[in-house]
């Protein structure tokens, strides 16, 4: 049985998180010569999190119906630069009437 | 309308973060809700979020405690998630007004979140630490009240609203991506080869052996090598230079 306390699964969590942003944040004080390194910390970013967002968009709501809709709302928001909230709340709303709607059909 | 560029004040940092913090209050909500179902308290679920303010990251986590996992996976999921935040720290670092001392980065480090990244990365002055400040507040608060609310009182809600409110935090992602990349083309490349090779290791059975967190940083290093070799970017900004 294992009996390690959830504090301090939750310090070592923190600390691990903290870490891995404050160390390169504190550290780096110059400017990157290198254009390539400038232009690969540019993109880098918006990679992420393009990545993190597909596939994993799809599975994220009830039904896979109901995550295309949030995401051609949440792209289309998007696409024509609305909030970040208006966009979350739009593609909650999609994908909400959207499984409403299947439940009936 | 104000025409003249805007300052980057503590206030204006502030009225940034609001829609930040709206946004972490509903995806943090989600958060709640799951902690509750794991049977963590409350008060420990907001802990969490308080001392962690990171997404996908403390999902991963909270399966771990749930599971009563080795630390040794909890330390290497953190960090395979989390090691993006290295990414725009660094990228950050590059954009800094030389106000920012080690006290002020070791402050503003905590509340490296994508989203406050992004709007911090998005502005064309550079960052002083009174903006960040102003910025990160709002959506700290956010994340812990709403991950509190959300533990405490998610049960109430039903699982059609749950499995809706389950999409908010890429359709965020989206919204921070999807702007830059109808005015900036290279970054739209970087976006859609990113989203491909993440796709390709997902569904290609060759490749299903790599886990979702490496997934994200081999498709985000690919995509911004090429995008960097093809379309290497100009100064932004000038006055920098002077510095280095």
């Amino acid at each position: 049985m294992n009996t390690i306390p959830i504090w301090v699964y939750i310090l070592v969590m923190a600390l691990v998180t903290y870490f891995i942003r404050a160390v390169p944040f504190v550290l780096f004080r110059r400017r990157i010569q290198s254009r390539f390194i400038r232009s690969l910390l540019y993109y880098m970013p918006y990679a992420v999190l393009s990545a993190m967002t597909i596939p994993a968009i799809f599975s994220s709501t009830g039904s896979i119906f109901s995550a295309c809709a949030g995401f051609l709302a949440a792209t289309v928001l998007g696409l024509m630069k609305k909030s970040l909230l208006t966009v979350a709340i739009a593609a909650c709303a999609a994908a909400f009437i959207t499984d409403l709607i299947i439940v009936f059909i | 309308m104000n025409t003249s560029p805007p300052r980057l004040t503590f206030y204006k940092g502030l009225l940034d973060g609001i829609p930040i913090a709206l946004g972490y209050f509903s995806v943090s909500f989600g958060f709640g809700i799951q902690a509750a179902a794991g049977n963590l308290p409350s008060v420990t679920a907001a802990l969490l979020s308080l001392t962690n303010v990171t997404s996908a990251g403390q999902l991963a986590g909270l399966k771990i405690i749930l599971e009563h996992g080795p630390l040794i996976e909890l330390i290497i999921a953190e960090f395979i998630i989390n090691i993006r935040y290295a990414l725009m720290s660094i990228s950050l670092t590059q954009k800094l007004e030389n106000t920012f001392k080690t006290p002020q980065r070791m402050l503003c480090a905590f509340a490296m979140t994508d989203e406050i990244f992004a709007v911090a990365a998005s502005q064309k002055e550079h960052i002083r630490p009174k903006y960040f400040y102003g910025l990160m507040l709002l959506p700290i608060i956010g994340w812990v009240v709403g991950t509190f609310s959300g533990a405490v009182a998610g049960n109430i809600l039903p699982a059609s609203v749950q499995d809706a409110m389950g999409i908010a935090l890429y359709a965020m992602f989206l919204a921070i991506i999807l702007p830059p990349s109808t005015g900036n083309h290279p970054i739209a490349i970087a976006v859609i080869a990113s989203a491909l090779i993440s796709v390709l290791i997902a569904y290609l059975p060759m490749l299903s052996f790599i886990s979702t967190g490496f997934s994200i940083v081999i498709s985000a290093i690919i995509a911004s090598v090429l995008a960097a070799l093809f379309f290497p970017v100009k100064d932004e900004i000038q006055e920098g230079e002077e510095n280095a």
